[in-house]
């Protein structure tokens, strides 16, 4: 019986060692993906919350159009557009596959988080707009120093819990074929079916140990903004 | 005799041959269906303090919300030191005032709030300064200096750093006025300025009011159910009913001698 545990346990480990090299070589593809998807998401966000309070029509039921299609559609199929379907129809080439997957990535949740950039900016008591008129302020001058600050405070907190919903939304550009982590465990599994428990055991491993630094960062956002909109 | 001492009243006009600094000119205002200011005329002279007062619902906020812009009248006209502020002229027609006419016209207008609205994300300090630094475009130094030095006489020069979720409702309300005086306002309003606050801190904000009041130069209009304090220091009571002004003249003249029925009736309830 001991004997049997300890044969496992060696099998597991010499799998481990053989695994995680093999994960490893796609850990780049995934935080690359990772980051400019958040950059570009938090982009997006900002210039669709704001452009949904414009007072011109044209713009703002622009933008809605853009919300709704986003958030109304699954994010596997946005993806498959922008990598196969527009490439064909308009005869351009996102064959990058970068690109396609950044953008089918940060514009989903960039529609998602537009949402919270809108509803902060609509949370900020009224009476700080009106002290800012009070003062002279202009337009602009409202928006950057007074009602945006605060708005970012409430913003903070979905946008951590956001950061971590596409960490884990990357793992679907391997499905256009980028060499990701999931993609590299997926090649190792399809070749040795045994290891399927210690690839996806590591992956996930792989994916909550990424998690974590992101975990403490919306905690420190929460912090913040606990902070930040104490009573005037 | 009844009928010429109501006429006096009136027509009064303390600081009399100065010309006006701010004129409502058959002002009508509506919130939907419901008529608020019924054809306002009033005059405001430079330095002068007047008192607003009548029932609750008839309208005094609404009318120094539209002196600050924050409110558009529905007809008439205000005039600020001149100039019409909710229409200007282009190619010799009158339109409705952009963005940039209002902000040209109520730079000589301040307001304090009766919920302060102080910026919960900026301390004492900044809350003073960035206005003089947007907008007057002063340098940092001056508009610290003259920050520091208005929040010491309002009494608040040892809480520069501090966020105002550091202080109570009272101290709140001063740096309040410390900010909009900074401005050096022409002009200033303040709606119910204590009357979100706790009665025994009250009177350190009367007390500032009371300083800002005996330097004189700036007029004031002050919405207040304060009465002995309106008493002491209104060039002017004006009792607002129905949507007109329904009495004014000098606050002994209003506040105890007035005959007007709705007028004692208001008073009444005060007092009881
Ligand atoms: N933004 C608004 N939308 C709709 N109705 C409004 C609005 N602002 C004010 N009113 C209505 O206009 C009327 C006058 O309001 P206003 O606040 O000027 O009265 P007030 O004299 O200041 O009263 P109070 O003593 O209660 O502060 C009230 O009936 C109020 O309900
Ligand atoms: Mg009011």
């Amino acid at each position: 019986m001991e004997f049997y545990f300890l044969y496992m346990g060696v099998i597991i480990i010499n799998a481990i060692i053989e695994v995680f090299p093999v994960l490893m070589k796609g850990i780049h593809i995934t935080i690359t993906v990772f980051i400019l998807s958040v950059i570009f998401g938090y982009l997006f966000a900002f210039i669709a919350g704001l452009c949904r309070l414009s007072n011109n029509i044209i713009i703002r039921s622009t933008t809605s159009f853009y919300v709704e299609i986003f958030r109304g559609t699954s994010l596997i199929v946005q993806l498959f557009w922008l990598y196969y379907a527009i490439p064909m129809l308009f005869n351009i080439g996102i064959d990058n596959r970068l690109m396609a997957g950044v953008l089918a990535i940060s514009l989903n949740y960039g529609a998602y988080m537009s949402e919270i950039v809108r509803g902060s900016i609509l949370a900020v008591d009224k009476g700080q707009t009106e002290a800012s008129i009070a003062l002279n302020l202009t337009r602009f001058q409202r928006m950057r120093l007074v009602v945006f600050p605060q708005a970012l405070r409430m913003m903070l907190p979905e946008f951590g819990n956001y950061l971590i919903q596409m960490l884990k939304a990357t793992s679907l550009v391997s499905l256009i074929g980028m060499t990701d982590i999931l993609y590299h465990g997926n090649i190792l599994r399809s070749t040795n079916l045994s290891m399927a428990p210690t690839v996806y055991l590591l992956l996930l491993v792989f994916y909550f140990i990424m998690a974590l630094p992101l975990i403490f960062l919306t905690r420190k956002g929460e912090e913040i903004s606990k902070r930040g909109v104490a009573n005037g | 005799m009844a009928e010429l001492v109501k006429e006096m009243k009136q027509s009064i006009t303390p600081k009399r041959g100065a010309k006006p600094i701010v004129e409502y000119k058959d002002v009508y205002k509506s919130f939907g269906e419901v008529e608020v200011l019924k054809g306002l005329n009033l005059d405001i002279f430079p330095g002068e303090k007047v008192a607003l007062i009548g029932p609750s619902g008839s309208g005094k906020t609404t009318i120094i919300r539209m002196l600050m812009t924050l409110e558009q009248p529905t007809s008439g006209e205000i005039i600020v030191d001149g100039t019409d502020l909710w229409h200007m002229k282009k190619n010799g027609k009158t339109i409705p005032a952009n963005e940039k006419h209002l902000r040209e016209v109520r730079g000589d207008i301040g307001m304090v709030f009766q919920h302060f609205n102080l910026f919960p994300h900026m301390t004492i300090l900044e809350n003073c300064m960035t206005a003089p630094i947007q907008v007057k475009k002063e340098s940092k130094e001056t508009a610290r200096e003259r920050s520091v030095e208005m929040l010491e006489k309002v009494g608040l020069g040892d809480k520069l750093d501090n966020y105002p979720s550091q202080l109570s409702g009272g101290q709140k309300q001063r740096v309040a006025m410390a900010r909009a005086l900074v401005m050096r306002p022409k002009i200033m309003l303040f709606d119910e300025v204590t009357s979100a606050l706790d009665p025994e801190l009250v009177g350190e904000v009367l007390e500032v009011i009371r300083d800002i009041a005996e330097e004189g130069e700036m007029a004031m209009v002050l919405v207040t159910h304060e009465m002995d304090f309106a008493l002491e220091i209104a060039d002017r009571v004006i009792f607002l009913d129905d949507g007109v002004i329904a009495e004014q003249g000098s606050a002994s003249e209003v506040l105890e001698e007035s005959d007007n029925e709705r007028l004692q009736q208001f008073l009444y309830r005060f007092r009881s």
